[in-house]
């Protein structure tokens, strides 16, 4: 049993809301420490400390207000206020598809806020996010439909209960979900809308004009959902939950293993191979699976 | 029954008054009690359905013969009009339609009792609700924007009198639809509804209106004749005139008329092949885009697909259906990507749209069928709100083009709002079109799932262009004037009623839906599609609740958020201003920003062809195998 199982099987909801909005940004906080840790030993540099990140966003939060116009950081506010919803929405067991749609409504929040600074960079930025998630979006669908194909549900509880081994029934539909989740976690080759790097051609892209609390308010929403993705991660392999949390820790080894060995796709070959890549996998597992299940 | 018959002769009535009374401010008075008696016409009818069908008979040999005589007479204007504009094609498809028309009256009409002639049930009461109550605000909104649209157009003759008599007798061809049992006359109706479409996208009498007029009656007629076709294959085999009992009891004699008045369907709805003309018909006044192309005729022709598939079901000719819609949503909706007219992105969205209703119809199930009305109620709430706010801001800028629109938001701050609302009622949790959107993937899901595959590749679509389109309405640039101070009252107000209603319509969805679509899906399968639907309405309601921020948020930072500094937006370093720049020869530059349309991987051209070639080889299959 691993505390994951002790989370899994609590009937108290409110708990359960609490422990995620709590545990979520401290989890994803350590875990950006630990990426940007590993990431420079594969680059023979020291690295800052563990705990760098939570360092960098408290000191954002003391920052002066500077903004372009009045309104931008608005859509910034309510992309932060879905994000959290959305991880709600999964860690209390919710039905997976309205996770999906309230994950995109939380992205077209974001994509908003770089449109509407009417700043070259953040458009820009702002239009390849907007690619990125048609990219992406596909795939993220498929990957609830396949599991609704061998659970019989969309409530994440129950998929998170069931016995099968999700993952030999769906390992074109989780190869798809790797290729996506380079994508969702911002990771090179596919940080196109913007990077915490210092060799993005588009400055910051998406949140260049964006500075002080609303940029501190940007990094947390971001490890809520990187903790929402690695738990989508986990339920492939909900069979075993020492199984499952190890899966997360090596595919996000994995990740920034590919993040520090590739160079920048241009955005016609991100889209392009997303969309094949979920063709090839995603959907020819799905429609096999169908055939498959047929009795 | 008084109320349905009310609903059907009434409109006519007024568009003849409108017609005769040379007046204008005796007409606008006119025009708003008579869309006051219709809305509550239409409530009295809801009000007082008692929930089944019910069927009424109104016999009489009068009513036959003035259709009859109308028939004839349109036919020979349409003739007149073929001849006098050399479509020759037109001419053909009309002179079959009069010999099938003359050959059936003549030979097998005396052996067809008819014993209901009209009837109502749920499906049509929601009909008649969208037809009744949209269909008012959008002739009210014409009144306002037909001035305008004249004073931009001095180039075109005023003939606004035959504009509205059109719009009105339109609305009542449309109640005929939904609530004759008769399929004469149905086939009666839906021809007016080609006529009216057919003189309304002509209505500016410039070549290109009478082309894309032209357009839209060829592809129409030609659903008329298979109509037609169905009709006499009906009467003649299958030995009846009655669409419930041809449905119902019919049988194996049942299949041809279903898919020839299927087939009927796809063109009114626009579907592959048949898209064409929907996209060409947007240059018609706005209303009528709004009103015809989007929120009520083209949704006679999935309400036709819906009620005949029954009769398809389990044949090829069904899976071959749910093709057809799927493959229009997934095509339409990758075209919309590369538009930049806000017009052409409407049409299309509103081609795939239908395309997921008749997908649906397709497939048959109950819980697809669930969807697929749902589809239909709030996709006519949403799409005719965007059409209007669209038609409004032509008027204003004398552009129909997105990449015009920048700063909308500062310019046009309430009209924005309100196309905020339909944008997002289109595309985003917690709106209808997603609501319906999870319902259809679920019903997709349990068929087939390369129908889910498809659903999931075009809502990605989807999502890129209203997205795109959004962004370019909020971004935010001072000092702008404001242009929304003219906009007359009969405008503001459809406006303002549509984007309540589109908000409106989701909270009250789980009422609409239990109150009024699960029965009328009890009635027709026995059982209603069970989904974990109550932790549904309270995720969404969550939702709702949350957006609320919105307005709060907005507010806050208008008046109280005062503790800030402004700087100008990073430009490279090299900042003259807040939008120039210096370029590399010293040379200022302002910096102007533009969407993608992607037209390397969605163009138009190569998408519309790809379609139309897989369309058309899947409507030979539907066709052939019922006939074979």
């Amino acid at each position: 049993m691993t505390p994951i199982d002790y989370f899994i099987h609590l009937d108290n909801i409110y708990l359960k809301a609490v422990i995620y909005v709590v545990l979520a940004p401290i989890l994803g906080g350590l875990l950006a420490g630990v990426d940007r840790k590993i990431s420079a030993r594969m680059q023979g540099r020291i690295g800052p400390p563990i705990l760098q990140p939570f360092y960098d966003v408290f000191k954002l939060f003391s920052k002066e207000k500077i903004i372009v116009n009045k309104f931008q950081n608005f859509n910034v506010i309510l992309f932060f206020v879905f994000m959290v919803f959305t991880g709600s929405l999964f860690f209390l067991g919710g039905d997976l598809l309205l996770v999906i749609f309230a994950l995109t409504l939380a992205g077209v929040f974001f994509a908003l806020a770089g449109f509407s600074v009417n700043s070259p960079y953040c458009h820009i930025g702002a239009e390849r996010e907007l690619i990125q998630m048609m990219s992406y979006d596909p795939m993220i669908i498929l990957v609830a439909v396949g599991m609704y194909q061998v659970t019989g549900t969309f409530r994440v509880d129950a998929i998170a209960m069931y016995d099968g081994p999700l993952i030999l029934y769906l390992p074109g539909v989780f190869l798809g979900y790797l290729h996506v989740l380079t994508i969702k976690l911002r990771k090179s080759p596919f940080d196109l809308a913007m990077s915490a790097h210092a060799h993005q051609e588009l400055v910051s892209g998406l949140k260049t004009e964006f500075s002080g609390t609303t940029l501190a308010l940007i990094e947390i929403g971001h490890w809520y959902e990187n903790v929402l993705l690695l738990g989508i991660i986990y339920l492939f392999f909900a069979f075993n939950s020492f199984l499952g949390v190890a899966a997360m820790l090596v595919l996000y080894f994995f990740e920034i293993i590919i993040d520090n060995t590739y160079a920048r796709f241009k955005w016609e070959l991100t889209f392009k191979s997303t969309w094949l890549v979920t063709a090839l996998f995603g959907a020819a597992n799905i429609i096999i699976l169908y055939y498959a299940m047929q009795p | 029954m008084e109320t349905i018959i009310f609903l059907i002769i009434f409109p006519a009535a007024i568009s003849l008054v409108l017609l005769s009374i040379p007046v204008k401010s005796v007409r606008r008075l006119i025009a708003v009690i008579a869309n006051i008696a219709l809305i509550a016409g239409t409530i009295h009818l809801l009000y007082g359905s008692a929930g089944e069908t019910i069927r009424y008979e109104l016999e009489n040999v009068w009513i036959e013969r003035a259709m009859l005589t109308l028939e004839v007479t349109l036919s020979i204007y349409i003739l007149y009009m073929g001849i006098r504009f050399r479509r020759y094609l037109v001419v053909f498809f009309t002179l079959l339609q009069l010999a099938l028309l003359v050959h059936f009256e003549a030979f097998a009409i005396p052996a067809v009792p008819v014993a209901h002639n009209l009837f109502v049930d749920n499906f049509s009461i929601i009909l008649a609700l969208i037809i009744g109550i949209i269909g008012s605000f959008i002739c009210l909104y014409a009144i306002g924007y037909i001035e305008e649209y004249h004073e931009r157009h001095k180039e075109s003759e005023d003939n606004r009198r035959f504009f509205f008599f059109l719009m009105y007798l339109f609305l009542s061809a449309m109640f005929g639809i939904v609530f004759s049992n008769n399929l004469k006359w149905i086939y009666f109706f839906w021809e007016i509804t080609t006529i009216c479409s057919f003189l309304l996208i002509k209505y500016h009498e410039d070549e290109e209106s009478i082309d894309s007029a032209f357009s839209a009656l060829t592809i129409n007629l030609m659903g008329g004749l298979a109509f037609a076709a169905g009709i006499s294959y009906a009467g003649i085999y299958a030995g009846t005139l009655e669409l419930d009992r041809l449905i119902a009891e019919g049988g194996a004699y049942a299949v041809i008329p279903a898919a020839l008045i299927a087939f009927a369907g796809l063109a009114k709805s626009a579907q592959l092949p048949f898209s064409s003309w929907l996209t060409k018909a947007m240059v018609a006044p706005t209303p009528v885009s709004a009103l015809l192309h989007s929120s009520t005729m083209v949704k006679a022709g999935v309400y036709i697909i819906i009620k005949v598939a029954p009769a398809l079901k389990g044949t090829l000719a069904a899976a071959m259906l749910s093709y057809i819609g799927g493959l229009t949503f997934l095509v339409a909706s990758f075209i919309a990507i590369s538009q930049s007219n806000a017009k052409k992105v409407l049409a299309y969205s509103t081609i795939a749209n239908l395309g997921l209703v008749v997908a649906c119809a397709g497939i048959g199930t109950n819980e697809a069928i669930w969807s697929a009305i749902l589809l239909i109620v709030f996709h006519a709430v949403a799409k005719s709100l965007m059409f209007l706010c669209v038609g409004l801001i032509e008027n204003k800028l004398s552009s129909k083009e997105i990449e015009n629109m920048d700063f909308l938001i500062m310019e046009m701050p309430k009209v924005s709002a309100a196309m905020i609302i339909g944008i997002s009622g289109m595309f985003l949790a917690p709106f209808g079109m997603l609501i319906s959107k999870w319902a259809t993937l679920k019903a997709f899901i349990d068929f087939n799932p390369v129908m889910a595959i498809i659903l999931a590749y075009g809502s990605a679509a989807t999502l890129f262009f209203w997205t795109k389109w959004m962004g370019k309405i909020i971004t935010i640039k001072y000092g702008l004037k404001n242009r929304e101070k003219v906009v007359s009252p009969w405008e503001w107000t459809t406006l303002a009623v549509l984007s309540f209603m589109t908000i409106g319509v989701c909270i009250i969805f789980p009422l609409l839906s239990s109150a009024l679509i699960e029965p009328y899906i009890i009635e027709l399968f026995g059982v209603s599609p069970s989904m974990d639907r109550f932790n549904i309405i309270i995720i969404m309601i969550i939702m709702l609740g949350l957006l609320t921020i919105l307005p709060i948020a907005l507010m806050y930072y208008a008046w109280l958020d005062k503790d800030y500094k402004r700087v100008g937006t990073y430009l490279g370093g090299a900042n003259v201003d807040n939008v120039r720049f210096l370029g590399s020869l010293g040379a200022q530059r302002t910096a102007d920003i533009r969407n993608y349309y992607l037209d390397g991987f969605f163009s138009e051209k190569k998408l519309y062809n790809y379609g139309l070639v897989t369309a058309v080889f899947l409507v030979i299959l539907m066709l052939g195998v019922v006939v074979i």
